[in-house]
């Protein structure tokens, strides 16, 4: 800890964290005038406009389900959970980098990541957003969830909570309030700087009600730190329990290739190596169009891709001992669901998966890719296509050939998949250029902390 | 008479300013302080001697009453009000239940922390006195305020101001209510 600390002070290293110049001012006014006095850019516009489009096609595509019913999509007997549960694991896997960045960073008193949080946690939650959507379309009567719940009914009936699906919700709907949470608690300080610095009576009047009178007094500040450092504790193991109960989904079951011990680290590992390649996806275009680069340095860049090195190592380790494990066992339905995985119907899908998460990402060893800004943009993605060719091949390839071959059948998504699935991808950055217009996306009080000056100097003891 | 005020803010530029003035301040032996900073500074909760607070005892309370609360609400339903008979397992199958229970802990312990600091520090506050200074704006960009206000016994609109002038501030302004 004591060497963390070191390097986590001393001011060399601090330069190496936000580039060296700024004051609390410029930081203060750089960050703010996004939201409050810089023109909205085209660059803004023409996302914003494509990310419209395709929440339009979710739309459509959420309406023909609810009058066609979950049939429209290409689930039947017996991959029953196709697209649906494959694009749920891989949403609330991304939103698994926020508020490991936010909380478990914090934490271990990693600070350059206060240049991150914020819009990783905006990430999170938009991310934890378009997971929701699909276990809850999924149901087929989406407006009936409440079902889910134990409350007093007249149907005399309760749910079942010895049941994985019951402790996903409870554990899912948990994260997404202690995610957003932990977000407005952190935006408040900032929402302040907004009310302040703001030029027109509306918005001062609305970021004047969001920061519910915040005025950085000594006292609340106290009680603020304790506040974030107990928030951070309570979502560090949240984070980490959140993608293990969303394994438990497949390994509770007995189905050759889910039931298996290793899924919880290896489903959060997954899910850390997935949220950071959505991190690197959403920073690299963002610090260059807003000409952030002093303050998401490629120092963060490195960071990020050390993280997803790491967690791609754990992934990889998985994938080997998935395999040792079902030669291992000696049961032939493991064997032939490995066997079927490498050489099957959806043979192409599994080696695409190795390339994209365990062969191509080895080249973030070398430090030149880990600094250049689009060999980082083409790992993030190729990632990003890795966790979810995982996903698909968890759900559909095991599913699709079980225990009896008389029930075994091949699965083919329907253009209503597809639509659905885009459909979230739009509403993701939809939602995220909305706020990158609406708040700071990056938290300007703790970037305040990192400046040389926030130091009370020793001599005046 | 004048009409009363609020209190007396000295303005700073950085964090040692500040940070000295609050030793100085609380030596001469006011109480009624508070400091204004656009960050959170260590040495300053120090001079103004904020030790304790008492958020980690409501969020510990928090937690308690989530983890009751999911234990016993999967107890009831599983064991009282919906048995289910499966294969003469018991029906209180504790191992099950602890998801839920961890899943309703964190979630009471988050909104007590929430709802705690909101409580301990009067949020949502519509209006307070220190933002009649108009200066005041610059406390959340990259000015250090302290402020001691009227009620402290030691107050003095007039020594009170004259002691603050010798922190060497940038600016002395009075508060209005």
């Amino acid at each position: 800890m004591s060497d963390n600390r070191q390097t986590t002070t001393t001011p060399p290293a601090r330069h190496q964290i936000i580039a060296p110049g700024h004051t609390f001012a410029t930081v203060s006014d750089k960050i703010s005038s996004i939201v409050l006095t810089r023109r909205t850019p085209l660059y803004w516009f023409i996302p914003f406009l494509i990310a419209s489009g395709l929440v339009m096609v979710f739309l459509v595509a959420v309406a023909a389900l609810l009058v066609r019913g979950v049939g429209l999509w290409g689930i039947k007997v017996p991959v029953m959970w196709g697209w649906a549960i494959t694009n749920f694991v891989w949403w609330i896997g991304i939103g698994h980098a926020g508020t490991l960045i936010s909380a478990i960073l914090l934490l271990l008193r990693q600070s350059w990541r206060n240049s991150i949080n914020r819009f990783a946690e905006a990430m999170t939650l938009f991310a934890v957003a378009c997971a929701g959507m699909f276990p809850l379309l999924h149901l087929g009567r989406p407006w009936l969830f409440y079902w889910l719940f134990p409350y007093p009914n007249t149907m005399g009936v309760q749910p079942q909570f010895r049941s994985p699906l019951v402790w996903d919700v409870f554990a899912v709907s948990t994260y997404a309030t202690v995610s957003a949470l932990f977000w407005y608690v952190g935006l408040i300080p900032d929402l302040a700087t907004l009310r302040d610095r703001a030029r027109f009576r509306a918005a001062r009047i609305l970021y004047g009600i969001l920061a519910m009178g915040w005025r950085g007094a000594a006292s609340h500040w106290q009680k603020y730190e304790t506040a974030s450092l107990l928030l951070a504790g309570l979502a560090t193991p949240l984070v980490l329990s959140v993608h293990t109960v969303v394994s438990f989904d497949f390994t509770v079951a007995i189905v050759p290739g889910w039931h298996s011990t290793i899924f919880p680290p290896y489903f959060v590992a997954g899910a850390i190596y997935s949220g950071f390649a959505m991190v690197l996806v959403l920073a690299i275009p963002l610090r260059a169009m807003y000409g952030l680069e002093d303050l998401i340095t490629s120092r963060h860049l490195d960071n990020m891709a050390k993280v997803m090195l790491a967690t791609g190592q754990i992934v990889a380790y998985s994938y080997v001992f998935e395999a040792f494990i079902a030669w291992y066992s000696g049961n032939q339905y493991e064997m032939f669901a490995i066997w079927n995985r490498m050489t099957g119907p959806y043979a192409p899908t599994y080696w695409a998966l190795i390339f994209c998460n365990l062969l191509f990402p080895q080249i973030l060893w070398l430090k030149k890719i880990r600094t250049s800004t689009v060999w980082l943009f083409v790992v993030a993605l190729d990632v990003l296509t890795g966790m979810w060719l995982e996903r698909y091949v968890i759900v559909v390839v095991s599913l699709h050939r079980d225990f009896l071959p008389s029930s075994w059948g091949i699965f083919y998504p329907t253009i209503w998949d597809v639509a659905t699935y885009v459909g979230t991808i739009g509403l993701f950055f939809f939602l995220f250029f909305l706020f990158i217009r609406s708040l700071p996306m990056i938290s300007i009080f703790e970037v305040r902390t990192l400046l040389p000056q926030a130091e009370v100097a020793e001599a005046d003891k | 008479m004048r009409t009363p005020i609020y209190g007396l803010m000295a303005e700073f530029d950085s964090p040692t300013a500040l940070a000295a003035a609050a030793r100085q301040v609380r030596a001469k032996g006011y109480r009624k302080v508070e400091a204004y900073s656009p960050f959170a500074i260590e040495e300053v909760n120090e001079a103004l001697g904020l030790h304790s607070n008492k958020l980690p005892l409501i969020v510990l309370c928090g937690g308690i009453l989530g983890g009751l609360t999911g234990y016993l609400m999967q107890y009831y339903v599983a064991v009282i009000d919906f048995p289910l008979n499966i294969g003469g397992r018991p029906l209180h199958s504790w191992p099950s239940f602890i998801i839920i229970t961890f899943e309703l802990t964190i979630l009471f312990a988050a909104l007590s922390t929430v709802l705690g600091l909101f409580g301990l520090c009067g949020l949502p506050m519509p209006y307070h006195p220190v933002f009649n200074v108009s200066r005041f704006a610059f406390a959340s960009r990259d000015r250090f305020f302290i402020c001691i206000e009227a009620n402290d016994p030691l107050f003095d609109r007039h020594d009170t101001a004259e002691f603050l002038q010798t922190l060497a501030p940038r600016e002395v302004s009075e508060v209005a209510h």
